[in-house]
């Protein structure tokens, strides 16, 4: 149809005549103009792909050729015990009523409950618990209810649990398949041999799951900070783990529990697993140290100086590679060794501190380095741009924008020298025409 | 190495306590064998056991006797810091030569932990220390480049000095087991901090059949031991933190003042 259009040709009768309706012609007449156009340049094209059933094709539908009429006519369903007659509407064409059975017959599944006889109760499943009237009243209900449970375990005589109704069933039906069975072999395979009803799992299961549903908004809070608590965690020891795998794999037994036990609750594994670990990630420094530490405690052991360089990387972790050779180089020029002669615990710890604290000097002497820039191009008026980490800067940029005039350029100028260029950048200080327009705009926006 | 015969006894000084306590402490426990298994896997976490040790080489030129293949006599070795016995901690010492050796991997099962051979060059020996089984399960590896010549090179070769290069360290439990604390509560060559309050043990009985000495205090190269301070060092580093704290405080000094000669610039208003 597509095709046809494309070469220009015209439409099949598909959809036209013996019509006189004409309707697909009006279609391939509107193609060009008219707002439909657009609509079939919607579909992809000028004509639809799929071909559409419009109302033509649905009046043409009756075959000329066949009688059909309806009939009021009774039925019978297999899937009914009794034999109660219904009626209903039949379709039928040529006087020939349709065959077979109800349409609906075939959904009338159910499940297939093992019957046990008095002899097989009385060798295989008698059991301390459980009287046989109890056990056969269960395999009625679990007949009639199509072993849904939570209607078993409500009209149930005795008040048992789910969970000992469904123990009962599983084990009778585990044992009866068994015994039935001419070999073991046979039966291996089938899902209730090869892992039994576990009673007490599924207990805490069900306890687990109700207690994490139940769960304040709060506590769900905190669970998920303790759970990126010990992934970070988790991924420290990796990273340890990663760089000791040629001298001192770690052993990680106590691992698994943390991620795969969630449904226990979460306060006995902060309790537990974060122990060693007893600092809050208020600040990112502190954190990370502590997760240095932790996974140094994680080997089983270690050298002093390895835990020396880690400690060190830590530290200098926010540093880059200048920054780390300028620090080396103040160690140097202090006359301290870059590694420790007699690397004690004292002696290492020592030397962790000065080399923070000699990134401290450096970071302040940077920052004075930028403020006595600051301060000469204030007095030269020179441009640079913005320093970054300096926050008062920015405060006073903003200040300076919404203060009435008199004030920003009193400042200014009574300050030092007269005329300001681009100071930040931002505001000309220049006392003529640009600087009134600033705090002109700023009056009338303001009123 | 020939170990001196000495009276001294000094090296092994755990008071020889008698049965009795060991005794009352099983009894304790009720049940031996779990006492042991207890024993064994039960870790402190907040004690942390560090044994100081001292490995390196020392190196002696053949002279008139040195040919083309062995000019030098070595002795690669692991000692206790103080020199003091490490039998204690460490169960056996594997040291890994170089593949032209014969027989490259070697095995020293017994203290004075150490192995000396004859050679010509230099290269770097993996030390592989193995531990008690309650001590640590894994071993631990130290690298030493065997060092014959002097790092001067206008220094002439002497038969009677040799080259001495030690490296320290320390060996570090963070977790040791109750059994392993248990027996080095008093060991010279151990350094165990201060037990948590509450927190003893009965000192283990002596067993008599390990008399022989494995200190190195008598050892023959002694003499060319090294002997490392801490002291020294921590005075050189207290020195050049004061240094940098007082250039520190000078800095910050600078940055306010300057900070507020800036802010006299700018009207009062921000804070």
């Amino acid at each position: 149809m597509d095709a046809k259009d494309i070469l220009g040709l015209p439409k099949t009768p598909l959809s036209v005549p013996p019509e006189k309706k004409s309707q697909p012609k009006k279609d391939s007449q509107r193609k060009p103009d008219g707002i439909s156009r657009e609509v079939y340049a919607l579909t992809g094209g000028l004509a639809p792909l799929m071909p559409s059933i419009d109302s033509s094709y649905l009046k043409k539908r009756p075959p000329s050729d066949e009688k059909i009429t309806w009939q009021w006519l009774p039925f019978t369903n297999s899937a009914r015990k009794d034999t109660l007659q219904l009626y209903h509407w039949v379709r039928v064409v040529n006087g020939v009523p349709p065959t077979g059975d109800y349409s609906f017959a075939k959904y009338n599944k159910s499940i297939e409950v093992t019957k046990y006889t008095d002899e097989e109760y009385a060798q295989h499943l008698t059991d301390p618990s459980w009287t046989k009237q109890e056990t056969d009243q269960l395999f009625d209900l679990c007949e009639q209810f199509d072993l849904r449970f939570v209607i078993i375990a409500d009209r149930f005589p005795s008040s048992r649990t789910m969970e000992e109704l469904k123990d009962r069933y599983y084990s009778v039906c585990r044992s009866i398949l068994l015994a039935r069975a001419s070999s073991p072999a046979d039966v291996s395979g089938h899902p209730l041999v090869k892992e039994n009803y576990n009673a007490s799992q599924e207990k805490e299961r069900k306890r687990a799951l109700s207690m994490v549903l139940s769960q304040t908004k709060q506590q769900e809070k905190k669970d998920a900070e303790v759970l990126a608590e010990a992934k970070k965690i988790a991924e420290s020891r990796m990273a340890a783990k990663g760089v000791e795998e040629s001298v001192m794999p770690a052993t990680e037994n106590e691992f698994p529990e943390t991620t795969i036990d969630h449904n226990d609750t979460l306060v006995s594994l902060s309790n537990v697993r974060l122990a060693p670990v007893a600092v809050p990630p208020s600040t990112l420094v502190i954190a990370d140290t502590s997760s240095t530490l932790a996974s140094l405690r994680m080997l089983p052991v270690y050298l002093r100086t390895y835990a020396l360089e880690q400690m060190v990387q830590q530290a200098s972790s926010s540093a880059g590679l200048r920054t780390i050779k300028r620090v080396e180089q103040t160690l140097q020029d202090l006359g301290i060794n870059l590694k420790p002669r007699v690397p004690t615990k004292a002696v290492c710890a020592e030397h962790l501190e000065l080399r923070k604290e000699i990134l401290t000097l450096l970071n302040l002497q940077k920052q004075l380095q930028y403020k006595e820039a600051e301060g000469s191009s204030l007095r030269e008026g020179t441009t640079y741009s913005e320093m970054p980490g300096t926050p008062k800067r920015q405060v006073r940029d903003h200040d300076r924008t919404f203060i009435p005039d008199a004030m920003s350029f009193g400042g200014e100028r009574g300050g030092r020298k007269d005329q300001k260029r681009k100071g930040p950048g931002r505001v000309s200080e220049t006392p003529s025409s640009p600087a009134n327009k600033r705090p002109r705009k700023m009056k009338a926006s303001d009123l | 190495m020939t170990n001196s015969s000495s009276p001294k006894r000094n090296e092994q000084d755990q008071p020889e306590t008698s049965g009795p306590v060991l005794k009352s402490l099983k009894t304790k426990l009720s049940k031996p064998e779990d006492a042991e298994k207890k024993n064994l896997s039960k870790k402190f976490k907040d004690v942390e056991i560090s044994v100081p040790i001292v490995y390196g080489n020392i190196a002696f030129w053949l002279g008139k006797k040195a040919n083309e293949y062995q000019s030098h006599k070595w002795t690669v070795y692991v000692r206790g810091a103080t020199n003091e016995d490490t039998r204690g901690v460490i169960k056996k010492v594997v040291f890994q030569l170089h593949s032209s050796f014969n027989n490259p991997t070697r095995v020293v099962e017994s203290p004075p932990f150490e192995l000396s051979e004859q050679g010509w060059g230099e290269f770097e020996i993996a030390i592989t220390l193995h531990f008690h089984s309650d001590v640590c399960e894994k071993p631990l590896s130290l690298y030493h480049q065997l060092k014959l010549y002097p790092e001067d090179e206008s220094t002439s070769l002497s038969i009677k000095k040799p080259v001495v290069v030690e490296s320290y360290d320390e060996i570090v439990f963070p977790e040791p087991s109750e059994s392993f604390l248990a027996r080095v509560q008093n060991h010279p060559a151990v350094n165990v901090p201060r037990l948590p309050v509450g927190l003893t043990f009965p000192t283990p009985a002596e067993d008599p059949s390990e008399r022989k000495r494995g200190d190195t205090k008598d050892h023959p190269l002694s003499q060319w031991f090294t002997n490392f301070s801490e002291a020294d060092e921590l005075l050189q580093l207290a020195a050049a933190r004061q240094q940098v704290q007082t250039h520190i405080a000078k800095l910050r000094r600078q940055i306010t003042v300057i900070e507020g000669q800036q802010q006299q610039l700018k009207p009062s208003s921000d804070q």
